[in-house]
């Protein structure tokens, strides 16, 4: 297994990519069966810089830096907000999570997909035409060439790529707006938070709001 | 030289199967976008070993459009783990039943 690694490696190449390796593979299995979900997002944390250093080794300096700004930077923290926002970050037992029938057929699923993905990724696959869309060696640094590509041939996909993410914002805030009126959230969590919670919003609304608050109390009861 | 191509797909693979097999057996809805987060991961790295392989651009341009929709992707799906936590606390993949009829 060594010698095949160095069949086409230089040492200081197979050494990094051993311990990227190694990092991407502890930080998935931390993912899945780490029992306290922030747990879970640091070690999310952890694959995705090995990936990164994966991503630096095979020559692609400009998703290293967006990897690591997008991903770690702004999707994990997303989670560790939202995580802290509900409160769940607290241990859970995951042998009575669900049923030992599920595990099984997830994980004799899990082998297939494996199997057949390994298939197909060490068989004969180099089958593709090279520098189809434009070749990644030649004119400048990897950010130039994917410049150039991005802001040409796919300038269209680019802009729809914005008109999604403006979707997105939109989409998340009304999702997570707290649609006063409507919701039972205040009946469930019960008398004395709810009167707390009642008055902290009276306190914080102010005075012209009376008759909204009346309205909540109404609702609470 | 570098490393052969198929450590990279194989590396890929596996973490795809972790994330796969998280996604089945996780209940926790948090946890279970984490896990997409993985197999979108491993796609990407194989994505990039073929643009490296092929010596194609197109691999790593790809690679950036799903990182936009990825962030796009959990943006939304928080916003309605949130929306179905404040109905009801503590719930789990298979408490979000409210769709069926």
């Amino acid at each position: 297994m060594v010698s095949g690694l160095l069949a086409t490696a230089t040492i200081p190449d197979a050494i990094t990519f051993v311990i990227a390796a190694v990092i991407v593979i502890a930080g998935a299995l931390g993912v899945v069966f780490m029992k306290n979900p922030v747990h879970s997002a640091l070690s999310l944390i952890m694959t995705l810089f090995g990936i990164a250093v994966l991503f630096v080794e095979e020559n692609a300096q400009f998703l290293a830096a967006v990897q690591i700004i997008v991903y770690a930077g702004a999707i994990v923290v997303l989670f560790l907000f939202v995580i802290m926002l509900l409160g769940v970050d607290r241990n859970e037992r995951i042998s009575v999570e669900n049923s030992s029938a599920q595990r099984i057929g997830a994980i004799v699923l899990g082998l297939a997909v494996l199997v057949e993905v390994l298939l197909l990724g060490t068989g004969q696959w180099v089958t593709g035409a090279h520098s189809v869309t434009g070749s990644l060696t030649g004119h400048g640094a990897n950010v130039n060439v994917i410049g150039d590509s991005l802001f040409s041939t796919y300038l269209l996909p680019f802009e729809v790529t914005s008109a999604l993410l403006i979707v997105a914002v939109v989409a998340a805030v009304v999702l997570a707006r707290r649609h006063d009126g409507h919701e039972n959230v205040e009946v469930e969590i019960g008398g004395k938070e709810a009167h707390e919670l009642a008055a902290s919003r009276e306190a914080a609304v102010g005075h012209d709001a009376d008759e909204t608050s009346a309205e909540d109390e109404a609702s609470l009861r | 030289m570098s490393i052969a191509a198929s450590w990279y797909l194989t590396l890929a693979a596996v973490v795809f199967t972790i994330g796969a097999i998280g996604l089945l057996i996780r209940r926790n809805v948090l946890v279970m976008v984490m896990c997409v987060e993985l197999m979108l991961n491993a796609a990407n790295l194989t994505f990039v070993t073929f643009a490296r392989e092929l010596n194609d651009v197109g691999g790593q341009i790809a690679v950036f459009f799903v990182l936009v929709v990825a962030a796009a992707e959990v943006v939304v799906g928080l916003g309605i783990i949130v929306a179905i936590f404040r109905r009801k606390p503590g719930a789990t993949a298979d408490d979000a039943h409210m769709l069926k009829g």
